[in-house]
């Protein structure tokens, strides 16, 4: 398909300007929007977030349209969306953190991670990422491709097919997550030098 | 699993990056963003900046280059420096760094710290708490760049910022800092296994091996860099540089 502007949706949660900032340097046009009318324009769309699950799903419910919209282009004209951290939980049906649906994009939960004396929560730092499943997204990363992570919940999808790479914190879980057009980074690739940077490049050139 | 996070901890005051030695008169390292740039290349962990004379200088955060720093850097970036409201927290975060420092603000403003907290996440607050021992061998706090005494125990203090929501704790020995003669491992641990919140040690880092006594003996979760990433050697001209890979991950691994 070549290179497409990325659409960034803004509902009022998540980190812009570091995305903004790693697209721009990487060469790839990038638009901010907040409304329905911008999304319906997309051609390739980048949820990011974050914060809490229900407060992420409450705002973007609100914005006149905007459910319908991304229904229309990722179910219906199949542009691919990625979904950073809490952006890719939200992919889910749901989460051990709030009571509202996910979009359900892509069959999992997301849930706690379990209270250990050993393991601190949230998991924070750098981890490595390791792929299970052949996928666009993570080809041809360096080697030992890390990325940094803050989160404390984590996805488990119900596919097994749907899981393209797990990361290890006292056990597997899953750090990449793929259905069709659809994809989810648990991590943070704006904030994860090449390794990220080869990421958004992957799903840029998409 | 996680690595453990190596993190330069820059000096500014306003556009210039500076270094102090036991929190006293400070020396001119260079050009912040031209340091950033060689961090970024050697893609380091993480970065902190602290402008530490933004609150005695009752100034506001220099917007402007925090700008350039983030456009220049793709690693989690922190900030403190003269942050005293909500407000001015948001912003630098909407630039695009992830974690807000507070110290002085804490002592007359404890509410603020739960309010970014619950705002953007305890995640992206860094409680500093500068700690000072006495000739009796006691733990003090300062504020205000190390010059006013806060008349609170350091570990009660440390507890008091987990629970008003940060998400982590900078602990600095002011006696260290900048002497490169280790980390306070004691005063680290009182603080460590009182605390669920990982713990930033900070002050006196020289080698990889203080690294790895301020995890092991410290018991903390990060450890922060200052003089030994900006100079050359103790006594030495100015040479921004990292600790070995190769030899940080062998020394760290478990």
């Amino acid at each position: 398909m070549g290179i497409n502007k990325i659409t960034i949706v803004n509902y009022g949660m998540g980190n812009l300007g570091s995305i903004v900032n790693m697209f721009k340097r990487i060469g790839i046009e990038t638009q901010v929007c907040d409304n329905a009318g911008g999304v319906a324009k997309a051609q390739k769309i980048l949820l990011p977030g974050v914060g809490a699950f229900d407060a992420a799903m409450s705002r973007i419910t609100a914005i006149e349209g905007m459910m319908e919209i991304l229904d229309q282009k990722v179910l219906v004209e199949k542009i691919p969306l990625l979904g950073i951290c809490l952006g890719m939980q939200l992919l889910t049906d749901g989460s051990e953190e709030g009571q509202l649906p996910g979009l359900g994009y892509i069959p999992g939960g997301t849930i706690r991670f379990p209270v250990s004396d050993e393991l601190k929560v949230p998991h924070m730092g750098w981890n490595l990422i390791e792929e299970v499943n052949p996928n666009p997204l993570t080809k041809d990363l360096p080697e030992e491709p890390r990325f940094y992570f803050v989160h404390s919940y984590y996805v488990q999808v119900t596919n097994p097919y749907h899981r393209m790479a797990t990361t290890n914190y006292g056990f597997d879980f899953d750090s990449v997550i793929q259905r069709d057009n659809l994809f989810g980074a648990q991590f943070h690739p704006e904030k994860s030098h090449k390794f990220g940077m080869k990421l958004l490049e992957n799903f840029a050139r998409l | 699993m996680l690595r453990t996070r190596v993190i330069p901890c820059l000096q500014l005051v306003n556009e210039s990056l500076v270094k102090t030695v036991q929190f006293g008169k400070y020396g001119y390292i260079g050009d912040p963003i031209n340091t950033v740039r060689i961090f970024n290349e050697l893609e380091v962990d993480e970065l902190c900046f602290l402008d530490i004379r933004a609150t005695l200088e009752k100034r506001q955060p220099n917007f402007a280059i925090l700008h350039q720093i983030a456009n220049e850097c793709f690693m989690p970036l922190s900030y403190g420096g003269g942050i005293r409201d909500a407000e001015t927290a948001r912003q630098i975060l909407s630039i695009g760094f992830e974690k807000i420092v507070i110290n002085t603000a804490a002592f007359a403003n404890p509410a603020l710290i739960s309010e970014i907290a619950s705002h953007s996440g305890a995640q992206s607050v860094i409680a500093s708490i500068d700690v000072k021992k006495n000739l009796w061998g006691k733990y003090q706090v300062y504020s205000h760049d190390g010059t006013q005494k806060e008349y609170v125990d350091a570990v009660t203090w440390a507890v008091e910022l987990e629970r008003l929501g940060a998400g982590e704790l900078l602990v600095t020995s002011m006696n260290r800092e900048g002497t490169y003669t280790g980390y306070d491992t004691d005063m680290l641990r009182s603080i460590s296994e009182v605390v669920n919140i990982p713990v930033i040690a900070n002050g006196g880092a020289g080698s990889v091996q203080h690294i790895e006594n301020a995890i092991r003996d410290g018991k903390a979760s990060a450890v922060a860099l200052g003089s030994m990433v900006v100079y050359q050697k103790k006594g030495m001209g100015v040479l921004v540089n990292f600790p070995d890979r190769v030899e940080l991950e062998k020394t760290l691994a478990q």
